[in-house]
Parts: structure tokens; sequence; C-alpha cells
């Protein structure tokens, strides 16, 4: 097995925060933990190529690299792409998903990362990846290595991939079939009986965590603010032509609502099918409230209303998805000056 | 970011903190019933809300 793997300037034994500038360095066969990889992989595995590159040189530069490295392991003709484990190391984490993504996706290889729980990486990148819970500490750089070779061994022979508890890896919110010896009623009863005895009982219901959102201070002088509108209420114009998905849409749109006080029914449609969209067919104002910020614009309770608004339908849709969406919008919405956002929902 | 809707569960659960109570699902702002002067008026009233919520800070 012909292995390509990814290390910071740290693990790479470049140098600490110092040296986090460094650019991309390929050196023949394994470095630092790489060597540990390579015994735990067994089988003749070999790291015929490490790549290093520093913390911030990757963040800064991450196209470039991304780039980069996806060629180097073409040109290598690898089996399988390791990246860290990154323990808590947040620009570490963030390169070594972005390049996981990359090598996994344009080359159709293998690939596996570690990270805590705690990495930003793991927020951005859990639904694409098998990342092994590497938990915050450095010291267990054996054991976590050591799950990362056997899930990225089970990866190469294309074996079946147990659950994450199992495995080790971070819950990716993958949903698959399970045979099942008792129907949905008895099993449901069971745990009923089992919880008034107060007997232990595992739910078949994964309950969706949120993390705290940080509260943004507020806007010290709105009559300076750039305020755009978003809607989640699939508002989009006639012929919807992003092609929005009316359930779990994909994307999203930006429309003109320049020199405009009023939205008018006519030139729009509705992609959404989880609501009776008639009384925003009959005025759009009703989901986008266009023509009542035009007057907050106008008397100068806002500086600037923006000239686009944004909209996508938010039904039955994944989280993977939705958190997308919302970072291309707040890019944009950041890109483009925007002070601040109101949301309708519907 | 402020939120308007009328879903005020599921914006708690997702950790939104500045929302503004919507005036249905079907017309966040709005509402058919009404003559259309009343109608934007309440729509006026929704929006000052939530830019009174923009300027908000946190207690």
């Amino acid at each position: 097995m012909r292995v390509v793997h990814y290390l910071n300037q740290f693990f790479g034994g470049i140098g600490a925060e110092e040296q986090a500038g460094t650019p991309l360095e390929a050196r023949g066969g394994a470095v630092g933990p790489g060597k540990l990889l390579e015994q735990l992989l067994g089988d003749g595995a070999r790291v015929v190529v490490t790549l290093v590159c520093g913390d911030n040189y990757a963040v800064e530069h991450e196209e470039e690299l991304v780039a980069a490295v996806v060629e180097k392991v073409r040109e290598i003709g690898a089996d399988l792409f390791v990246a860290g484990p990154c323990f808590e190391a947040g620009r570490y984490g963030m390169a070594a998903g972005a390049l996981c993504v990359a090598v996994q996706s344009q080359l159709g290889l293998p690939v596996i990362t570690g990270m805590s729980e705690e990495n930003p990486g793991v927020d951005l990148y859990r639904d694409a990846l098998y990342i092994i819970d590497s938990g915050a500490n450095a010291a267990r750089m054996r054991e976590v290595l050591g799950k990362m070779a056997g899930l990225g061994k089970k990866l190469v022979g294309k074996a079946a991939i147990g659950l994450p508890a199992d495995e080790g890896y971070v819950c990716r919110g993958l949903l698959r079939d399970q045979v099942v010896e008792q129907t949905a009623a008895r099993r449901l009863v069971d745990m009923l009986v089992a919880k008034v005895k107060g007997e232990p009982f595992e739910s078949e219901m994964v309950s969706t965590s949120f993390d705290p959102v940080p509260m943004p201070s507020g806007i010290k002088d709105l009559s300076k603010a750039k305020v755009m509108l978003i809607t989640d209420g699939g508002l989009v114009p006639k012929g919807n032509p992003d092609k929005i998905y009316g359930t779990a849409a994909t994307r999203w749109g930006s429309y003109s609502i320049k020199g405009r006080d009023d939205l008018l029914g006519e030139e729009y449609e509705i992609s959404h099918g989880g609501y009776d969209a008639r009384f925003v067919q009959e005025d759009p104002d009703r989901l986008v409230p266009l023509d009542a910020m035009r007057e907050m614009e106008k008397s100068g309770i806002i500086g600037k209303l923006h000239d686009e608004f944004i909209s996508t339908s938010g039904r039955a849709n994944p989280l993977s998805n939705t958190r997308r969406l919302g970072r291309e919008m707040a890019e944009k919405a950041k890109q483009e000056g925007v002070d601040a956002v109101i949301l309708t929902s519907t | 970011m402020v939120q308007i809707t009328s879903a005020m569960s599921i914006a708690k659960m997702v950790g939104s903190n500045r929302v503004v109570l919507g005036h249905g699902i079907v017309h966040v702002t709005g509402d058919a019933k009404l003559a259309p002067e009343e109608e934007k008026d309440l729509r006026r009233r929704l929006v000052q809300k939530a830019l009174d919520a923009l300027q908000s800070s946190e207690k």
C-alpha cells in the first residue's frame, strides 16, 4: 500500500509557531508520526512521501496548497491519503480537512484524518470525511494512529465500515439500513418499559445537537448600516433561474431589488413545498418585506437596503447542506459590506 | 442577524439569538385578512421590531 502523509511544521519536525509560515515541502519516506503509522498499517505499507507545510502558510494559501497536494498524490499513485492527526490545532485541522476532501473528490482516493471534536475542522468536514476522534492530548498519538490505520486499511480494502463508536470516528450523520428482529412497536414498548423500571435503554433516535452561536454585538448606528434581506421561504423570480429545489435545496440565489419599492406577485414564484404559498404569491412583501424596508431607508432609519435579497428553500434539508448554504451566504454578505441581516423564515 | 419567524421553537432550538415572532407561517410579514394599508402598518411594526433587536446587545 502506497501512502502519502500530510503533517504540519510542528509534527513534520521543522519547528513551532515561528515556522508556521513555511511553504509546502515534500520529503521522501515517513517523517515523525508517519513512521509509527507505517508500522501500524503493516503488510508492507509504505509512506512514499510526507508533505509538510506550516499552519499559517496552509490557511493563507489554501487553494494553492490543495492544488499542489492533489497533484503530488496523483503523481505518486497513492492508495491512501492520511492527514494528521491534528488534535486541537485549528489551522492544522482546517488544512487537513480541505486536503482530504479535495483528494477524495478529485482523485476518488480513500482518505483518513484525525482531530479533536473541538477542532473547527470537525465542524466543517465531519459530514464529508472519516475523522478519527483524537481527543486533545497528543500523548495519545499511538492509539489515535492505530485507529486511523485500522479504518484506513478498511477504506482501501473497501471493507464494511462499522459504527462511529466501534471504529472511533466522529459521527458523520449518515443513515443506513439495518435488519432487526423486533418490530418498531415492540422495540418502543420495550424501551418504555425499561424507562419506567429505571433500566438502561438505547434510543434509536440520535438527537441533533446545535452548538451555541455567540451573539454579535448590536448595531451602534443603524442610520449608517447596510441591511440585507434573506429568506428561506423560497421566493424566486418567475422561472426559478437558479433551479432552487423546493425540498432539500442545494443552492441559494441572490436577486436584485435595486430601485424597487415593492415586490409584485406576477414577477415571482415560490419554490418551497412546505407551506401554503398562495398568500406570498399574491404579495411577496409578506415574506420579503421590501416595501417597509424601503421606507426605513428613505426616512434614514437605516443607512442602506442592500441591492439584492438572498433566497433559498428551508424545507426538509439536511444540516450538512444548510450549514454550507449559511456559510456561503455569510461570506457574500461580508464581501459586500453588509452590516446586518433580517432573515425571514417560514 | 435577526430572524423573523412564526416557528419560534425551531429558532430557539437552532440557537438563533435575535428572534422576532412573525405573523404566521404562510405570511411571516403580512396578513391577507387585513386591508392593504393595515397590512402595511403591521409590516412596518414587525420590521421596526427587527431593527430594534439588531441594535440590542447581550444583557
